[in-house]
């Protein structure tokens, strides 16, 4: 039931982060559990029927006690800080993954209410399908030209908001092939609920297939199809380009940019130093 | 869209025909609204409610009609979560009942209406009658401004209501995060309602919060130190302080938006140099505290019950004073812990999981506290004392998946899933919903003279208990498997089961609220039997059950001497819990005024005409809303006193209660 989850994870991110689940659980459960436990022996002992159990009506305090309170919640939480603070380094979506291979590049754009996926060393891009090598890192550039939306593929990990005018980062890699859901999370109207999208990790052979399929397509991405495209669609088909005009993801940010007619100020975006 | 000088935006397409179910909704409201109305008018009532509750500046009463307006919007907003978890529910591959655009209203007026609408005014109508009563005063600070701040309140309700009949709500959810209702994204009217509503609304708050922190600084009973405050007024100042500090924010985010929509700004809009990250921040800096806003007084409901019910001292005052006021402060350095996901630096975002998690410590000793109360007691059921052990298993559990969410790595696989959604409606619902259900029922006597009935609120008690499990522990599943929070519809099949079981706690909600209603009325029909005018049926500790039930007008004839925490207590100890004089003096109290629905029907008018751009009349509003503080400041009578007689007889009839009492004990 948790096939392509967390729970049943299909990459080295959503498998630490499941690690990382039950680490933190275990450690809670120190706390939690005995709470439960001496919440129902105390209300049983002390009933009012049970004339065996002794009352101290007058006893509102002890000093060791007191302090004893403090001691096992705060251990626990010291002990989750430094899972914390390693782990959030450890998985920060910017960090790119260590494998032998470079990164395929991929720049996601939200649409109401699509997925258009650029593949610029490629020089392809697809629609509502997204497809990449198994066992090579996956860097996604994220930008909006619509409102709020979170990309997520929760087979691989986390998720990162996008954004109009500005640009996101999120690393993710497959170690083993399958077709994987891959949605918005974040509500934007009418359409949200079909923003869904496949994420294929597939062979080497079959990644280039698709590139080809893409090259064939006939139709290229250029400011004029993609303000056709960005028109707001529900549940809309998936469609391949066969080539992207220069600079069209940079030019879809500039487009919210922080004044009329000019760049986009990119150092206004979250994590400004991932994007130089 | 057209715009006419008379009418704004307003036409006859406002009238929800877009839906047979909106028609319905919005029959249902009129409907009751009119059943309502021509009862009060066949009844006669309407002299006798405008005399005796709306004008009056009486603490208790504006309690009462503040806990009667949340009762009222936790229906509406009850039934928003059963038309939620039914198209849930169904939605499968399928579109189900609703359409998207109905559904998202409806999610964003369960979520408006259940925090700002049924828990706010809730806490506050208890906070309201008990914090006086408490402290051992014969008044609040500012009775006036506590009824303004009522009706403010009342109008921002009413706000909300109105927009199921004329026109829509906004669909975009508690939080309104634009770009999305921005104008370019949101061009109806449904967003303006909301943030019209939270602004009238979050004014009236804030003046309420000010009378009660004047209040509880000011008007104690005399020798009555801070630290013999019983805890509930404690957690009050605490929640008060939170509100001036946390509702600019929401003042500041709304207003600002509101500028966006109608003056063409560039705040948070998508081009222009808007951002909405701002947005993020500020709202989150009032949102966060906010949670603590509701869940800290319902902890003071908590350390009332237990020790009453347990029949010991409450453990650890001193740590849970303490503990209450770190978490105060701490609330104010989380809030980014709601959007990890926005793509802030690994340090940043370890930097607010770490201060987030600093909050479970001084909540963990709270719940530590509340067990040690327990222990070695003498611990009788009664629903109050029920409805505070289901708390505390709840809620830890409530408090583990916080943690969780406070994990930035576990964040990102979490938020915006449902596993989000059950959390918080998983420290909501046991830690608010249930400690004002066991102050309802614990002050309920105190109120009205009679007790609630047993049987239908153990009824109630175990519905409802069962119910939430059932209907927030499949949505802590759904997180793990990825689905997203606010979907009309879906498509995964392993889903559908996990919805039904949802939907299925909704119905055991249902009948526990139908046992409330039952119960209300069944207490009303046999109160005879439970009527108990000596005031003090639960043996408790804190000094408003050492008046009568209901008090009089003037709370306490004579203003007690306190030297010690738990004043009540102390008193019956020493043998003399009552201090009964030979003779009384006269007392000032504060006349009734009409200001608070004046202010509240100008303010209601106000905010609709600015929803549909009837500027002529925005203008009346706000000319009324200045004369009516012209004209106020030339009263000069505006309190009036009780005699001596009057009290003395008054007093005479409590004691003869008492002594009844007394005798039947012994």
């Amino acid at each position: 039931m948790f096939k392509d989850t967390m729970l049943d994870p299909a990459g080295p991110v959503s498998a630490a982060t499941r690690d990382l689940f039950f680490d933190s659980v275990g450690l809670m459960l120190i706390v939690v559990l005995p709470v439960i436990v001496l919440t129902a022996l105390v209300v049983w002992r002390y009933r009012a029927g049970n004339a065996a159990a002794a009352y101290t009506p007058h006893w509102g305090g002890s000093r060791l006690v007191e302090l004893g309170l403090w001691f096992l919640p705060v251990l626990i939480v010291v002990m989750l800080w430094f899972v914390v603070w390693n782990r959030t380094h450890d998985l920060d979506p910017y960090k790119p993954l260590s494998s032998g291979q470079p990164p395929l590049v991929v720049q996601a754009v939200a649409l109401d209410w699509q997925w258009l996926f650029i593949y610029p060393e490629e020089n392809i891009a697809s629609v509502n399908r997204l497809v990449f090598p198994v066992g090579r890192p996956v860097t996604i550039e994220l930008t909006s030209d619509s409102v709020m939306n979170s990309l997520m593929i929760p087979a691989l990990g986390g998720q990162i908001y996008a954004m109009a005018g500005m640009q996101t980062e999120l690393n993710l890699m497959a170690d083993r092939i399958g077709i994987y859901d891959g949605r918005n999370t974040m509500f934007n109207g009418d359409g949200f609920s079909a923003q869904v999208f496949n994420a294929e990790a597939v062979d080497v052979a079959a990644f280039q297939a698709f590139v080809a399929e893409a090259r064939n397509a006939g139709e290229t991405l250029d400011g004029g199809s993609f303000k056709t495209l960005s028109t707001p669609t529900i549940a809309g088909p998936v469609r391949l380009y066969s080539g992207v005009e220069d600079g069209l993801f940079q030019s879809i940010i500039a487009s919210h940019g922080s004044m009329p007619h000019m760049e986009a100020d990119t150092t206004t975006a979250p994590h400004a130093e991932h994007n130089p | 869209m057209n715009s006419s000088m008379l009418f704004g935006k307003l036409t006859l397409d406002a009238l929800p025909f877009y839906s047979p179910i909106a028609a319905g909704g919005a029959g249902v409201i009129v409907l009751g609204g009119a059943v309502v109305v021509g009862l009060i008018t066949w009844l006669r009532a309407w002299p006798y409610l405008w005399r005796e509750w709306f004008t009056t500046t009486d603490h208790k009463k504006i309690g009462m009609m503040y806990v009667i307006l949340a009762l009222v919007m936790l229906l509406r907003g009850f039934v928003d979560a059963l038309m939620m978890r039914a198209q849930q529910a169904i939605a499968m591959n399928a579109e189900g009942y609703l359409t998207p655009d109905h559904f998202q209203q409806v999610f964003s007026s369960h979520g408006t209406i259940m925090i700002f609408f049924m828990g706010m005014p809730f806490l506050f109508g208890i906070m309201n009658y008990v914090v006086p009563l408490q402290l051992g005063a014969r008044d609040v600070a500012f009775p006036l401004l506590n009824a303004i701040g009522l009706w403010l309140t009342a109008a921002g309700a009413a706000l909300v209501m109105a927009s199921l009949v004329i026109g829509v709500f906004s669909t975009g959810g508690w939080t309104g995060y634009p770009p999305y209702t921005e104008l370019s994204y949101s061009p109806t009217v449904g967003v303006d309602y909301w943030i019209m509503a939270l602004l009238v609304s979050g004014i009236g708050t804030t003046l309420s919060a000010i009378n009660f922190i004047v209040t509880i600084y000011k008007m104690r009973a005399p020798g009555m130190k801070l630290m013999q405050m019983p805890l509930f007024c404690w957690t009050a100042l605490c929640s008060s302080l939170l509100v001036i500090f946390a509702i600019p924010g929401l003042t500041v985010a709304g207003g600002l938006l509101a500028l966006d929509r109608y003056l063409g700004m560039h705040f948070f809009t998508n081009d222009g140099g808007g951002n909405v990250m701002n947005y993020a921040n500020i709202f989150w800096i009032f949102g966060h505290p906010e949670v603590y806003i509701l869940i800290l007084p319902a902890f003071g409901i908590f350390s009332t019950v237990i020790p009453t019910f347990s029949q010991k001292k409450l453990f650890g005052y001193n740590v849970l004073v303490y503990a209450t006021m770190c978490i105060a402060v701490l609330s104010f350095t989380v809030w980014l812990h709601h959007f990890f996901t926005m793509g802030a630096d690994a340090n940043v975002n370890a930097f607010f999981g770490i201060m987030t998690m600093v909050i479970a410590v001084p909540t963990g000793v709270k719940v530590y506290d509340w067990i040690l109360t327990m222990f070695r007691g003498r611990l009788r059921f009664e629903t109050p004392m029920l409805w505070s052990i289901a708390f505390i298993v709840t809620f830890v559990i409530g408090g583990m998946t916080g943690v969780i969410l406070s994990i930035p790595p576990l964040d990102y696989v979490f938020h915006n899933t449902l596993f989000l959604i059950a959390h918080f409606h998983n420290m909501l619902v046991p830690g608010m919903l249930f400690g004002l259900f066991a102050g309802y029922a614990y002050w309920f006597p105190k109120a009205t003279g009679f007790r609630l009935d047993e049987t239908w609120g153990r009824r109630a008690f175990v519905f409802w208990v069962a119910g939430f499990y059932l209907a927030f522990m499949p949505l802590y599943v759904l997180g793990f498997m990825g689905a997203a929070r606010r979907m009309a519809y879906y498509d995964q099949p392993e889903w559908q089961i996990y919805f039904v079981v949802a939907a299925i706690g909704a119905l055991s909600v249902l009948l526990g609220i139908g046992c409330q209603v039952i119960q209300l009325v069944v207490s009303i029909r046999h109160r005879e039997g439970t009527m108990d005018l000596a005031g003090d049926p639960w043996g408790g500790q804190t000094l408003e059950w050492s008046t009568s039930s209901p008090p009089p007008e003037y709370n306490f004839a004579v203003l007690r001497q306190v030297s010690a925490l738990d004043a009540f207590q102390a008193a019956k100890e020493d043998g003399r819990p009552y201090i009964w004089p030979t003779h009384y003096e006269p007392i000032e109290v504060p006349r009734n005024t009409a200001l608070g629905p004046i202010f509240g029907g100008l303010a209601f008018v106000l905010g609709f005409a600015v929803v549909w751009h009837i500027w002529w009349l925005a203008a009346v509003g706000v000319v009324g809303v200045i004369g009516t503080i012209i004209v106020r400041s030339f009263a000069t009578e505006t309190t009036r006193i009780i005699s001596a007689e009057e009290i003395t007889a008054t007093e005479l009839r409590w004691h003869a209660a008492v002594r009844a009492r007394q005798e039947a004990n012994s």
